[in-house]
């Protein structure tokens, strides 16, 4: 096996993302000249206000107007600026999406389209605002490097790697706290996974904050004697294939976790390389081809079947499927 | 809104401008003409405007079409992408006969212009409505990077019924964008039309650009777009506005310079046959002599 585990967090705390997100930028700004912010009148939500502070010469307010803000960031792109856009990730991914297409994508500009608020937890606003298919929309994206980060370390050295790479790129990014998973010294790269936890039984694989419940499934399922391996896969493209087939070999029956629809995201992803690679038994855990509502964070997790218990059940569903054979050798 | 008349000593002579523009015309009827498809009305409309801001305005150079302080010019309506390429080329980015690749299999030239399949495209546009932001962008990398050079973004009066047109409108002018100059080629024939008293017209995609754009606060100079005194005159002007961006109307015929496509829809988009073609080149060779 050629997979190791990443070092965890050595002490229990959360971090707002946002929070992390903003202050990120403001140190990334006092490294960097040409990093430059364009906001569609949200800087207070997403936190790109702690930029306009820090930075306002390289603070530029577009307004509540996507779709040409997307578009100076594309000419500010040939310019030599890096734009970072601080919007909502219901917004920058659909509102805007002809114009990250075809000023964006195709001519592969270095523009950081960042999509706060993603997801189902976007503080009661509903629907309107949570984003169920903007990875599946970045990920169909021929160019777009698409990231979706679990905590604040991970979201910080994403951002940093972001900063010395030229793609297109998408950061999903989660609007409240969460729960730190990665050390400290965590190193982010493009393309890969990382293994949090082996096990023989059934393999979680999960991207994003649901890398948090899910690994709250393997405690649940190690209750009742399952031993499970957890995947952490933070970029979808460029996606991870050995580490998915290592993991489905390791363990021959996958569940996936996504705060995301199980149409087009994480789950299919892992569908698409374990089908042409390994084939092997899986459940997608994720919105069920939904849309969402506004309440509050737990009752909307339950649900829609996203909580750490829903990743568990799927684990023991799967598992039931194994040939009896194959769960009495284990 | 009444035209201003412009007269100034441009750069290149008037009559070589006019000269440059028939050869243009004649190479973009050619082009389309070999390729077998094509658009002809747009290009046709937009061709003295290109011309007069290739050889007449921009800052550039042809062997160094990466020069961060270059001027950008921004073709909107990508679907004109013929006539920019045939400007390009006999400014001295292309080969002339490479014109002949136009819309062919791993050819440069893309049937909307891509910027990075040639060296000296500034922008990649074709789904319409979207050059102006991008333009904005410029200006605006211009100004943090306390470079000179000026931003030209030409625009078709059909795409700027895009609501993205007038979110960039807002932004330019709240920027106060004096290094950004639209060009909207108001040849008022848009593809199809609209219901009316009468039916049905195509004329014209929207009324009063200027207006609108002086609504939103933009300097608006009116100009005949195939005056090259005039252009030249406007761009004098619009460079030499301090106090936020300028749009320039130009007002231009559909098929211009051609007898039988001026005016006529039915020359959006359609590749001109052998006889036609003769015909046209003869008209052009005619006003030429």
């Amino acid at each position: 096996m050629s997979l190791t585990i990443t070092p965890g967090a050595t002490e229990s705390k959360s971090i707002g993302l946002r929070e992390a997100w903003g202050e990120q930028l403001v140190a990334l700004g006092n490294d960097y000249a040409n990093l430059v912010v364009l906001d569609g009148d949200l800087a207070n939500s997403t936190k790109a206000d702690l930029f306009a502070a820090a930075h306002p010469g390289h603070f530029f307010e577009m307004g509540i107007a996507e779709q040409n803000m997307l578009g100076v960031a594309a000419g500010l792109a040939t310019t030599g600026y890096v734009p970072w856009i601080s919007t909502f990730a219901a917004f920058v991914a659909k509102r805007a999406l002809d114009q990250i297409r075809v000023v964006i994508a195709q001519p592969s500009l270095n523009v950081k389209m960042c999509g706060a608020y993603s997801g189902i937890l976007t503080s009661k606003t509903g629907k309107t605002h949570q984003s169920v298919e903007d990875l599946a929309v970045f990920r169909a994206m021929p160019h777009v490097v698409t990231i979706a980060p679990a905590d604040a370390i991970e979201l910080q050295a994403a951002m940093t790697a972001m900063m010395e790479d030229d793609r297109p790129t998408y950061l999903r990014v989660t609007r409240d706290a969460t729960p730190v998973i990665f050390a400290d010294d965590y190193r982010f790269e493009f393309g890969k996974a990382r293994l949090l936890r082996k096990g023989t039984d059934v393999g979680l694989i999960s991207t994003g904050v649901q890398t948090v419940r899910a690994l709250e499934a393997a405690n649940m399922l190690a209750t009742e004697g399952v031993s499970v391996a957890v995947l952490h896969v933070p970029t979808l493209k460029p996606l991870d294939v050995d580490a998915i087939c290592e993991v489905a070999a390791m363990t021959g029956a996958i569940v996936t976790a996504e705060d995301h629809s199980i149409i087009g995201g994480l789950g299919s992803a892992v569908a698409e390389t374990l089908s042409e690679h390994l084939p092997t038994r899986m459940r997608r855990v994720g919105w069920q081809d939904t849309y969402g509502e506004s309440g509050p964070n737990d009752a909307l997790l339950e649900k829609y079947g996203l909580t750490g218990r829903h990743v568990a059940n799927a684990g023991l569903e799967i598992l039931a499927l194994k040939a009896p054979s194959e769960a009495l050798a284990e | 809104m009444s035209m201003i008349e412009f007269r100034s000593k441009p750069n290149t002579a008037t009559t070589e401008l006019e000269r440059l523009s028939s050869r243009a015309r004649q190479l973009i009827l050619e082009t389309v003409h070999h390729a077998g498809a094509g658009h002809v009305g747009g290009p046709l409309s937009v061709t003295d405007i290109l011309v007069n801001l290739y050889f007449n305005r921009l800052r550039i150079d042809p062997e160094q079409p990466g020069d961060p302080g270059r001027d950008r010019c921004i073709l909107s309506k990508g679907h004109s992408s013929i006539a920019l390429y045939t400007v390009l080329a006999l400014r001295g980015y292309l080969p002339v006969e490479e014109l002949a690749t136009f819309d062919a299999i791993d050819s440069r030239l893309q049937g909307h212009p891509d910027l990075r399949a040639l060296p000296g495209l500034d922008m990649s546009t074709g789904s319409l409505g979207q050059g102006l932001s991008p333009g904005i962008g410029m200006a605006l990398g211009a100004r943090l990077s306390k470079l000179d050079f000026h931003t030209w973004v030409i625009l078709g009066d059909g795409e700027i019924q895009e609501g993205q047109i007038w979110e960039a409108a807002f932004v330019a002018h709240r920027y106060r964008l004096n290094n950004l100059t639209a060009i909207v080629d108001y040849n008022r024939l848009p593809q199809f039309g609209w219901p009316d008293a009468s039916g049905f017209t195509r004329d014209e995609p929207i009324d009063d650009p200027g207006g609108k754009f002086a609504a939103f606060g933009w300097n608006v100079i009116e100009v005949n777009g195939h005056d090259h005194e005039a252009l030249t005159g406007a761009f004098d002007a619009a460079t030499a506005h301090e106090d936020g961006p300028t749009v320039i109307v130009a007002h231009t015929v559909k098929g211009k310079g051609i007898s039988f496509m001026e005016g006529d829809y039915n020359w959006h988009a359609t590749a001109p046959n052998a006889e036609q073609l003769a015909a046209a080149v003869a008209e052009l060779e005619g006003a030429r002599s």
